[in-house]
């Protein structure tokens, strides 16, 4: 299964979780996403919408100016 | 079986709306959250841009109530829609550009077109009568749920008691007597409720949620639409309002000047928008320029430039002047001296 990944570096939170809600909502239970971010708010703001609405994460990875982070997308409501 | 109402509440991160959805809530209402992202949002870590805060906490308080409330939170990008708002405020602004009448009756026009979107029953928001001075007037209140279109679907389960029962409350979904009468300024009924109910380390109530409250940054929008000679902005805009030293030397000029390595490392995202400078021979600021960049532009710049590096007492400094294609040159200046810079230039 191919991940699909969001550029979402240079933009402040929240807007790195609004581009998640966003491809998350495009996206079937149990795919894969990666967000690239820089803002370090992510770190903290993307794994709390992903507890809120059942998802998962599955890594982060922090180089020195960017921030990955996979998700596995949990089941639909 | 009675069918279960499904509300969705406004959650801005501060104590009221907590409140109020968990309210709702006690009472067997199936509530969601939503956020609104206008742009001018506070969140703690838009200050973390800069290294000297990045010791703050760094949540959204928005997720966090959701967390404490254990629901969803759609957050919402109202970006451009907002504009006409902070631009033609139908019922004007508050102290500063903030258009907070015309902000909620926006915000909660929004919620009942999700709410219709999503088949939910009705809205929830956490305001109190006489909370605030713009927006929580009870005439107020009465001109948001009117003007949104919510009408009697729109609930304020803190101060309910104190309105006209409402559509939830006449059929018998939400009981009136377990709502609450508070009004005023006070904060202690909010406090004491979070306190029964367990909730602490919540967000600071009230105000210093919105940029445009802020003074010195609608100075700064102020200048920017004078400058362009109409009212408008895009993202971008906004964002770069909210870092950096900010100097207007000449009309047609106005220089962005990060104030250390957090705020540099954010510039660096516009470097292929903007002609930018940073000193070459000593440490310094990233600096963007806005505007006119003909030779004197440039000299100027880079005086500036220097004067707020390491080498501001030196005699000479080398200036890094880089241009949108990519192509940089060298500029030696002297620093300008802190006595020639009127105090007018900063923004």
């Amino acid at each position: 299964m191919n991940t699909a990944t969001i550029d979402a570096r240079h933009l402040l939170c929240p807007l790195p979780v609004i581009r998640t809600q966003d491809a998350v909502a495009g996206c079937r239970p149990g795919e894969h996403l990666q967000v690239v971010c820089t803002d370090p708010g992510v770190m903290h703001d993307i794994p709390a919408w992903c507890r809120v609405h059942g998802h998962e994460v599955c890594a982060i990875e922090r180089s020195d100016n960017e921030i990955m982070i996979e998700i596995q997308v949990g089941k639909a409501d | 079986m009675t069918e279960q109402r499904k509300a969705v509440a406004l959650i801005s991160g501060g104590l009221d709306s907590l409140l109020a959805a968990r309210v709702m809530m006690d009472q067997g209402v199936h509530v969601e959250g939503i956020n609104f992202y206008t742009g001018f949002c506070v969140e703690g870590h838009t200050h973390a841009i800069r290294e000297k805060d990045r010791a703050r906490p760094k949540r959204n308080n928005a997720l966090w109530v959701a967390e404490q409330l254990g629901i969803k939170l759609h957050i919402v990008d109202i970006i451009k829609e907002y504009m006409d708002v902070v631009i033609n405020p139908q019922h004007g602004y508050g102290t500063h550009l903030n258009p907070c009448l015309d902000c909620k009756v926006f915000m909660v026009n929004k919620a009942r077109e999700w709410i219709v979107e999503h088949d939910f029953d009705f809205i929830i928001t956490g305001e109190v009568i006489g909370q605030r001075p713009m927006s929580q007037r009870k005439h107020a209140m009465t001109v948001v749920a009117r003007n949104s279109g919510a009408g009697d679907r729109l609930v304020r389960p803190l101060c309910a008691q104190n309105l006209p029962p409402t559509l939830p409350e006449q059929k018998g979904w939400v009981d009136r007597d377990r709502m609450y009468g508070f009004s005023g300024r006070s904060r202690r009924p909010q406090m004491a409720l979070a306190e029964k109910y367990g909730f602490e380390d919540y967000a600071q109530p009230a105000g210093g949620c919105c940029f445009l409250t802020d003074r010195q940054y609608s100075v700064k929008l102020e200048d920017l639409w004078k400058t362009r000679g109409r009212r408008e902005y895009d993202v971008d805009d906004i964002m770069l309002l909210k870092v950096g030293r900010h100097l207007r030397p000449r009309a047609d000029l106005k220089l962005i000047v990060g104030r250390e390595e957090g705020e540099n490392r954010f510039l660096e995202g516009y470097r292929k928008r903007f002609v930018h400078m940073l000193p070459a021979s000593h440490v310094g600021p990233l600096v963007l320029l806005d505007g006119n960049t003909d030779a004197n532009a440039i000299e100027l710049a880079a005086r500036l430039t220097a004067r707020f590096s390491k080498g501001r007492d030196a005699g000479q400094v080398t200036v890094e002047i880089n241009d949108r294609d990519g192509n940089s040159r060298m500029l030696a200046v002297r620093p300008m001296p802190a006595d020639e810079i009127p105090a007018d230039w900063y923004l």
